[in-house]
């Protein structure tokens, strides 16, 4: 039987494999349609724009996926003492 | 220290939520008005003018949003919420003011686009800044057990702003011709206009305000942050803390926020095809109804705990989404109408409204444009949108007509019985942002101690916000683009995002209310 703290590590890995897949999506999305027609997802400043924003993102929900498989959200603060 | 009376309460409340109403009102048209300002300012054929016009769209708010909070989330931890979130208040009227003063690309070239471009980013930068401070000041005038309720009307003004942003534009547009709105100097630009005036007074009103009493505790005991940035995202602590509001909340908010305020509009208006006044009226009448719930979800949300009534608007989100578009989707089918109803009237279904000709060896082709309307008996209104190509032969004697099979249904009229179920079917999904949005601002002030509260809040909501929701018809247009065969399938992104986070935060938040923001 899993338990909550199981869960909340097998998630951790689960967020941890999405974030790359995110950018890699991203990038492959930008390859296939820049330029193949006339909307935004043609145009390759929107592309620029959300891979340079959504990559620190990816980023992010990477390392929130390794604290979580570390077990750091585990038990959450009860007071701003403990941040 | 957060025992300000209610009748103090209600004049901080007052006054920041008007001024955040009046910034959310400021951001929204502008986004109203693209077409308009597009031919306006960003002129077709132009590549430079094309560029500029892709930047104000999602430079504004992918980029300058998050990078706002940052800046003035900063300035709030140092020098106080009151000061900031006045500023914001100024750039934002001002900018949005400007923006209807700069004269036309006809007039004054590239500079007019490239203005534009530049108070569009100030607007995004404002923007970014506003929403913390108004939810931190009055969160931090508010007793416990009553900061969900309190917090609550700040979280009405973002689709508040929305029903001023499309009431205003409304009766502007309907009490002048069609080229008289769109002119240079035209009715379009009074929504701008009006914005001063509406700062004016929000800014008077802030300017008596005292600083937050939490905000003046610190700086009285010199405990003020020094570095906001460093302490919120460079302390592991803090920075996990960021992580899980953004991933366990803000995130799947955004998207529920998105889809249901502005998707629905959308696809109603370039799906659906409903025609422009009563596609507004739909959503004004949806907005009307549903705003009390931001109320009564803040409140409940003191009462039960933030965390279940957050997850259970994305829950319903995720299960409903498909389901509440494919009924609107098929409602307003009229093909259906058509065979339903049997007695169909048209007129005009004779008169061709452009004619291009096409000639080659054999053949003068000739592509009549038609725009038919109908009206069914059951009290159903649309056009038909059809293009016939002519064949005629050189000879003269041949003549073939080929009928187009796919014509274009719009400009759809709903039946008063229909409409009623279209502003039910919105109103549900407003009821839903209610339930992720009336209680997380709330939640965000609890989440981070007060000495670096602005800075660690404003950040993960405008990245929640103007990121993942603001991509939603950006991802919709990617997937229908590729998945043709589904007209839901850009409906996949929201939902899967908002799942995501449903799973995070049922997993990692908890549901305990934070009695003591003091610290």
């Amino acid at each position: 039987m899993i338990n909550m703290n199981q869960l909340k590590k097998i998630m951790g890995i689960i967020c941890m494999l999405i974030a790359p897949l995110v950018v890699y999506f991203l990038i492959s999305g930008a390859v296939q349609n820049i330029g193949e027609g006339t909307k935004d997802i043609n145009k390759p400043v929107p592309w620029i724009i959300i891979i340079a924003i959504f990559t620190p993102i990816a980023v992010g929900f990477f390392i929130f996926g390794w604290y979580a498989f570390k077990g750091e959200y585990r038990q959450l603060p009860e007071s701003s003492d403990e941040i | 220290m957060t025992n300000t009376s209610g009748k103090g309460i209600g004049k901080v409340i007052f006054s920041s939520s008007l001024g955040t109403l009046i910034e959310w009102y400021d951001f929204y048209i502008f986004g109203m008005l693209a077409k308009t300002i597009s031919a306006e300012f960003f002129p077709e054929g132009n590549d430079t003018a094309a560029l500029l016009s892709t930047l104000a769209i999602f430079a504004a708010g992918f980029i300058v949003r998050p990078f706002g909070a940052l800046v003035f989330g900063r300035l709030g931890d140092l020098i106080g919420r009151k000061s900031t979130f006045l500023l914001t208040l100024v750039l934002m009227g001002t900018s949005t003011f400007l923006i209807g003063l700069v004269p036309g690309y006809k007039s004054i070239g590239m500079a007019a686009p490239l203005l534009v471009l530049l108070l569009r980013l100030i607007q995004g930068l404002a923007l970014g800044g506003e929403y913390g401070g108004a939810a931190t000041y009055v969160a931090e005038h508010a007793p416990a057990g009553r900061r969900g309720y309190y917090t609550s009307w700040i979280q009405t003004t973002a689709t508040l702003g929305l029903f001023v942003a499309l009431g205003v534009i409304m009766v502007v547009k309907s009490n002048m011709s069609d080229a008289d709105f769109t002119a240079e100097w035209g009715g379009w630009r009074w929504p701008f206009w009006i914005s001063i005036l509406l700062v004016g007074v929000s800014v008077y009103i802030r300017l008596k305000m005292k600083e937050s009493p939490l905000f003046s505790k610190l700086k009285a005991e010199n405990k003020t942050s020094v570095n906001p940035l460093k302490e919120s995202f460079g302390h592991r602590e803090n920075f996990k803390m960021v992580l899980l509001a953004l991933f366990g909340a803000v995130m799947g908010q955004g998207v529920i926020w998105y889809t249901g305020q502005f998707y629905a509009q959308s696809f109603l208006e370039n799906t659906v095809k409903i025609e422009f006044m009563q596609n507004r009226e739909i959503l004004l009448w949806s907005i009307a109804l549903a705003t009390p719930f931001f109320v009564v979800f803040g409140w409940l949300s003191d009462k039960v705990g933030r965390k279940w009534i957050m997850l259970t608007g994305m829950l319903l989100g995720v299960l409903l989404y498909r389901p509440i578009f494919g009924t609107m989707l098929k409602d307003a089918d009229a093909k259906a109408w058509v065979q339903q109803d049997n007695m169909v009237i048209s007129a005009d279904a004779t008169t061709i409204i452009k004619t291009d000709t096409l000639a080659n060896d054999k053949f003068i082709v000739l592509a009549n444009h038609y725009a038919i309307r109908w009206a069914t008996a059951g009290n159903t209104f649309f056009v038909e949108n059809r293009v016939d190509t002519v064949f005629r032969g050189r000879d003269v004697f041949t003549t073939s007509i080929k009928r187009d099979t796919k014509p274009i249904y719009a400009d759809k009229v709903l039946s008063p019985a229909l409409k009623w179920k279209f502003i039910f079917l919105i109103w549900l999904m407003i009821v839903f942002v209610t339930m992720v949005y009336g209680p997380i601002a709330a939640f965000l002030v609890e989440l981070f101690p007060t000495k670096i509260r602005y800075t660690s809040m404003s950040l993960p909501y405008h990245i929640g916000n103007g990121v993942f929701g603001g991509l939603v018809p950006f991802i919709a247009t990617l997937l229908s683009t590729t998945f043709v065969h589904d007209p839901l399938v850009g409906l996949w992104y929201p939902i899967g995002v908002a799942a995501l986070c449903f799973v995070i935060g049922a997993l990692y938040l908890n549901n305990r209310v934070d009695k003591n923001v003091n610290d």
